[in-house]
Order: structure tokens, then sequence, then C-alpha cells
């Protein structure tokens, strides 16, 4: 079965973070964490940019934005 | 009289400001720390005879070794001897505030926590348990409304109490039964050498395991580094062979399930969140459709209030100049005294203070769009633009819109951007956005050359300078600042009613910065550039006799392949680097009398051709910024490296373009 990552959520969905990528920038893996991506972190999709990047998450009760290059790095359950 | 030190800690976002400014009132300075331009406030007050003194430490998500900002709030915690640190926590977004709090608490700060917004958690049907949340983290916790002014009394009760009875507050930190063993280990190690044993032993456990720089550096040179950083080393592995994960995810899990069981037992909220004003206004604000037209809708009243509202005090501001200029000169004379006071001060001084209420108002219309929540959320629907074009953060469309109602703001303003190298590219791109400043130069030019084409000349020249900008930053992204891509992770803050104070204050400070910066500069400047228009003695002030003159006479060919080689706009151009209105300035007062008074506009036409003129604007605008901006760049990055760089960029951008259109321009046809 093929990884689905964050970019595989659709609009208004929930889902549980799974890992985050390891080979990716090890600092904005770390600002990733403090931000509560961690594993079994709730997750959901809220929308996407007008111009269709970045895209807008809610996590841990507050929204924050990444890009999709950013966002499909993140694994999913 | 007692005296207390007492940081203030936060996240952004959550009030501390409003804390700050309610405990201290209007008292404050904001002074910045050595080298860098991380800002922290001081304050002072007296309250039941105890003399506080209140530093407002940066606004921090976290305080690894990574930002500038985070180093500067934990080495406020760690080394300096403050005897509470409160910590202002958002109550309606309590989860990724407490992860702040924990890291004080592995630090085993004083710690008095204030709660902040509870009328925004209220809303959300979030209660919270203060009672057993300051049980739970064993120190106090409590309800303050910073905006109202309300729980003041006991947060300041609190703190003196607590300064008598200091809480330690990691004892009530736990992160389940592994890790606690095996940070154990390395805390036995670790108290065994005394050079470390200024800092709580279980901070530095967690953070070699984090593989935190600085602690690490500092691990190592301690005389048993060598036997701690190979604990460090088996425990590491041993973690990742349980849990499949490094050091630093396994701390950032066991600090959020220790968050996630606190705000279990303590916060009761509705399994359904319903949709926060926030939501309902995103919705809007940030909409597939809407976004960008409300983007642009909110740009146009931006640059409507500056310049509409700005317009008459500005008259009134050069009235007053022209008037104490013609006072002057009408009491006391021609004399070299006030040909100083005239024409250097009042005319190289007062040419920048007459922006003033335009560079007041651009900072207050930026407060109240960053305080609102609303700068965030523009990043956010230009980001796409911006990556693809130019390989920015759509962050960077903020200060590049603000220049174009002056340089200095907008550099001010890339300071919201984390990443250094898209920082000062950000900076580089800036002077490209015609500032108001260069408007007087156009007006000239255009009523003189291009009367038929107006409103289509201006705006031709605004978006050239907006192209202009692109392709340069397109071309340094992949020269100069090569290589530091930058992700784009950024939180999107509650929407909020800015408070008039917090306002107020802000504008007020940033634009006291502008005058002391811009005027100290400006001051020399002009005091140079007078002495080289007086001098030598006997000469028509600003006359080609002049020094200047003769300058702009040495320079001008310089200029001859662009198609104005003679020594007017030479030296037009070379007042012009103080600032851009001085070309005008300086060409009044070249033409004034050179010609007999037969107006500038008559004189130019014997000077330049359309071509020619066009080629001069193009000039203006691209070369040079000025001083103002040069030294808001020294300030901003604290190295003449990039002001020098910013004229190096500028001029051989401003030359090269010009050459290209003119020569185009003569290929076509025009002379």
């Amino acid at each position: 079965m093929a990884t689905k990552t964050l970019l595989d959520a659709k609009p208004g969905e929930e889902v549980i973070i799974k890992s985050l990528n390891h080979d990716g920038d090890s600092d904005l893996r770390r600002h990733l964490l403090g931000m509560g991506f961690v594993k079994g972190s709730k997750i959901k999709m809220e929308k996407v940019a007008p111009l269709g990047d970045p895209v807008k998450f809610k996590i841990k009760g507050y929204s924050v934005c990444l890009r999709k290059e950013e966002a499909k790095n993140i694994e999913i359950e | 009289m007692r005296e207390l030190i007492v940081g203030l800690a936060g996240n952004p976002n959550v009030g501390k400001t409003t804390v700050f400014n309610q405990l201290t009132g209007m008292h404050q300075h904001v002074g910045n720390w050595p080298g860098k331009t991380v800002e922290k406030a001081e304050g002072h007050f007296e309250y039941d005879g105890v003399k506080f003194d209140i530093v407002d430490l940066p606004g921090n998500y976290s305080l690894s070794a990574h930002s500038i900002e985070e180093i500067v709030s934990r080495d406020f915690i760690v080394d300096e001897s403050s005897d509470v640190i409160i910590n202002v926590v958002d109550a309606a977004n309590l989860e990724r505030n407490l992860y702040l709090t924990v890291q004080m608490m592995e630090l085993d700060a004083n710690l008095i926590l204030a709660l902040n917004m509870n009328d925004f958690a209220k809303r959300k049907e979030h209660y919270i348990n203060i009672d057993l949340m300051s049980e739970l983290l064993g120190f106090p916790v409590i309800e303050i409304d910073a905006k109202h002014k309300e729980g003041f009394d006991e947060l300041l009760k609190t703190t003196i109490h607590q300064a008598n009875h200091p809480v330690h507050s990691s004892k009530k930190l736990v992160y389940g039964d592994e890790l606690k063993e095996h940070l154990g280990d390395i805390q036995d190690l670790i108290e065994q050498d005394h050079v470390l044993s200024d800092v709580p032993s279980l901070w530095v456990a967690i953070k070699l395991l984090e593989n935190d720089e600085i602690i690490v550096d500092k691990v190592k040179n301690a005389p048993h580094g060598k036997i701690i950083m190979d604990e460090v080393k088996k425990v590491d592995k041993h973690l990742y062979d349980i849990f499949k994960e490094d050091g630093e995810e396994i701390i950032a899990n066991a600090r959020y399930a220790f968050i996630d069981g606190l705000v279990k037992e303590v916060v009761s909220k509705p399994d359904i969140e319903k949709p926060s004003r926030t939501d309902r206004i995103d919705n809007i604000v940030t909409n597939r459709i809407l976004g960008i037209p409300i983007f642009l809708i909110i740009l146009y009243c931006m640059f409507q209030i500056v310049f509409s509202v700005g317009a008459p005090f500005e008259y009134l501001i050069n009235q007053g100049f022209d008037a104490a200029g013609r006072f002057i000169i009408s009491n006391f004379g021609n004399t070299i005294t006030t040909s100083f006071l005239v024409d250097g001060l009042i005319g190289g001084v007062g040419g920048v203070v007459i922006f003033l209420p335009q560079i007041a108002l651009m900072f207050l219309v930026i407060s109240i769009l960053e305080d609102s929540g609303y700068l965030a959320r523009a990043a956010f629907v230009m980001d796409r633009v911006m990556h693809k074009l130019v390989g920015l953060h759509g962050k960077a469309f903020i200060p590049m819109i603000l220049g174009f109602g002056c340089g200095v703001p907008g550099i001010m303003a890339t300071r919201t951007m984390e990443n250094e190298s898209d920082r000062l590219l950000t900076m580089m791109i800036i002077p490209f956005m015609s500032c108001t400043s260069r408007l007087p130069v156009y007006a000239l030019f255009i009523a003189a050359f291009f009367t038929a084409y107006q409103g289509q000349m201006l705006f031709a020249i605004y978006l050239i300078g907006i192209l202009i900008a692109i392709i340069v930053a397109f071309i340094l992204k992949r020269t100069i600042f090569k290589g530091m891509s930058s992700p784009f992770v950024m939180e999107l803050p509650s929407y909020k009613i800015p408070s008039l104070k917090g306002v107020l204050l802000h504008t007020w400070e940033k634009t006291k910065d502008f005058l002391k910066k811009a005027g100290s500069i400006i001051l020399v400047a002009s005091i140079i550039i007078w002495i080289l228009g007086y001098f030598p003695l006997g000469v028509q002030y600003a006359d080609h006799q002049s020094l200047i003159g003769q300058l702009g006479s040495f320079i001008a060919p310089i200029f001859a392949p662009l198609g104005f080689g003679q020594w007017e706009p030479t030296v037009a151009l070379l007042f012009g680097i103080v600032s851009k209105e001085v070309v005008i300035g300086t060409f009044s007062a070249l033409f004034g009398s050179a010609s007999g008074g037969i107006g500038i506009e008559t004189a130019i036409h014997t000077i330049f051709t359309p071509l020619t003129a066009f080629v001069f604007m193009i000039f203006v605008l691209l070369y040079v910024p000025c001083f103002a901006t040069l030294a808001t760049i020294k300030q901003e990055t604290n190295s003449w490296k990039w002001p020098i760089v910013m004229v190096m960029i500028t001029t051989g951008t401003a030359y090269i373009v010009s050459f290209i259109i003119y020569h185009i321009g003569l290929f076509i046809g025009f002379t």
C-alpha cells in the first residue's frame, strides 16, 4: 500500500500523523515537531490557498499553513 | 526597597505586549540586543512597596538554539538572575502555548502561568479548571484579562510571594518511565561535573538528546565531556531501538504527551469544536475566489489612507519649512550662515521630514494589519506567486508593498521573515518598488514631456519597477543568495481587534526610530552637500563652478551613454542620493537662477528629449535608494556590507537597464 501523506487529506478531513519524513530539512523537522506535528497528533486539512498553494491545516487547536512541498513529507494513517 | 526582576515570556500573539504595557504604562523603552535586531523591552513600576523590573522577552514558541529570539529568551532564563518568570498563555490555544511552558519547566524556572484570553476560550466552550491545573503543574496559574486589566493584583501579589518562595517547576514534569530512567543516567554524570552545575541537569540531559549545538559544544569542552557524550550516544541508540525515533522526536513526543495528559485533565471542551470567529472571517478572507481581490482592496485602501490623509500634513510641514527659510533670509540676509541653515539644513533635513506624516501613517496602517492578524493571511494568499516567480516567501510580499510608500518601513518589515538570506534578498529588491519620494521627479518630467499619456506613463514606471524587482530577485536568488531554500511554515494567528494603545505605541516607536536614524545620517549628508555646493567662496550656490558643479562635470561623461551626460542632471542625481525629492530641488536651484527664471519645465527641454527624459526617470527609479534606506539597512543588518551591496546592485541595475532602454529607443528611431 502506498504511503498516505498530508496531501491526500481532503478539505475538512481530520487525519492522524504517522511520521515526519527523516531525510528532509532538519531545521524544518525540528520546527514542525515543536509545532505539534508529532506521532499520533490529529490534524485537520482546512483549505488550499486561492492560487493552489500553500495549504492551511488545523493542529492542536490552531491554524498553520504549509506548502504542498512540505506537506507531502508528512505521513498520515 | 525590595527590587524584583521579572521576565515576561510567552508565544507571539498571546497578549504579552498588552500585559507589559498595562503593567508599565507608556514608560518603557525598547532596547536592542547588541549585534542583533532582537528587541527586548524593559519597564519599571512599583507595587505594594516592591520595585518591579519587568523584561519583556521576545515572543517564542520554543527554546531551542535555532533562532536568535529563542536564544535571547533562554539566556535570560538560564543566565540572568531573574526572580520570577511570568509565562503569558493564550487560554484558547492551550496545547500549543504549553510547549514553551514545558521547556521552561525543564529549565526549572520559578514560573507563574498567566492565563490570558479566557473569553476566547469560553467562546470556544473550553472550560479550564484553574486549581487543578495549578496543582498538576506545581506552580501558580492566574487568570487574567490583559485588555481590561483584570487579575493583575493577584498576579503581582503571587509574583511577590513566589519571589520569596521559589518553586522548582521541573518537579511535576514527567516524561514516561523509559525516557525518565535514561535521562536520569545522563543527569547523574552531568551532576558530577562541576562546570555544568550552573544549569539544571535535567535540562542539559534533554538538550543533549535533542542534539542542541550550543549545549553539545559546552558539554564536549567540560572535564567529563567525553563520558557524558558516550552515555548520550548509548541512550540515543537504545531509545532508537525501542521507539524507532531519534532523540529530538522522542523529546517532542514526550512533551506533547505531558501536555495532552494535562489538557485532558483540566480542560473540558465540546466534542465537536464549533467554528470560531477567526474561522468564519478566514472563510471569506482566504476564500478561493475572494482572497486575492480582498488582498488588493486592502492594499489599495492602505495607499489611499497614507497618501490622502498624509498629503495635507505634508503640505503644512512644507509650508512651515518654506516660511522658516524665507523668514531667515529676509531677516538675516544672504550670508554663509543663512545659506547653511536654509539650503543645507532646511533643504536637506526638511526634505525628508516632510514625509514624516506619511511614514507615521504607513506604520499605523501596518500596525493595525499586523496586530489584527491579517498580514499573515496576505502572506498565505500571495505565497504561491512569490514562490513561483522568485523563489521567495509570501512573507516577502508585505515589505515590498510597503516599499511603495517608503523603503524604510519596507526594510523594517522584513523582520517578519525568519530566514536570514531571504530577508536580505527582500531588502535588496525593496528600492525597486518606487517610493513616494520619487513621485515628484516623475510628476515634473511627465508633465514636461508626456502630456498626452500622463497616467499610462506613471503606471508604466511603477510596473517597470516591479518587473525589475522580480528579475533582480530571480537573478540574486540564483547567485548571491543561492541554495538557501526556505520552507514555508507559518502559523495563522487568530484575528483580534487591535488595541488602540498598542497600535499607537507601535507607530510612535517606529516613527521615532525612523526620525533618529534618518535624521542623523541625512543631517550629515546635507552638511556635506551644502559645503560642496557653497564652496569655493563667491560662486552661486550649487552653480557649475561650485565644488559639486565641478564634481558633476567630472562625473557627467559616465552618463553620456545613457543620453544625459550634462553636469546638471549628474548633480541632481548626486544630490538625489540623499533623498529622491532632492533631484527636483536641485533642478529648481540650478535652473531657477541660471536660465533667468524661465521655469524648470522649459529649462529641462533644453537638456532632455522625450527619450532621454524617460531614461532619466528610469534611472531615478532604479538607482541607489536614499540615505535613510541605506541607514536602515545598516541598522537592521548591523553591517556596512549590505548597504554597500545594495548600492552596487541598484546602481548597476539602473545603469544597465537605462542603457538598454536608451539604445533600444535610439534604434527604434527616437532621438
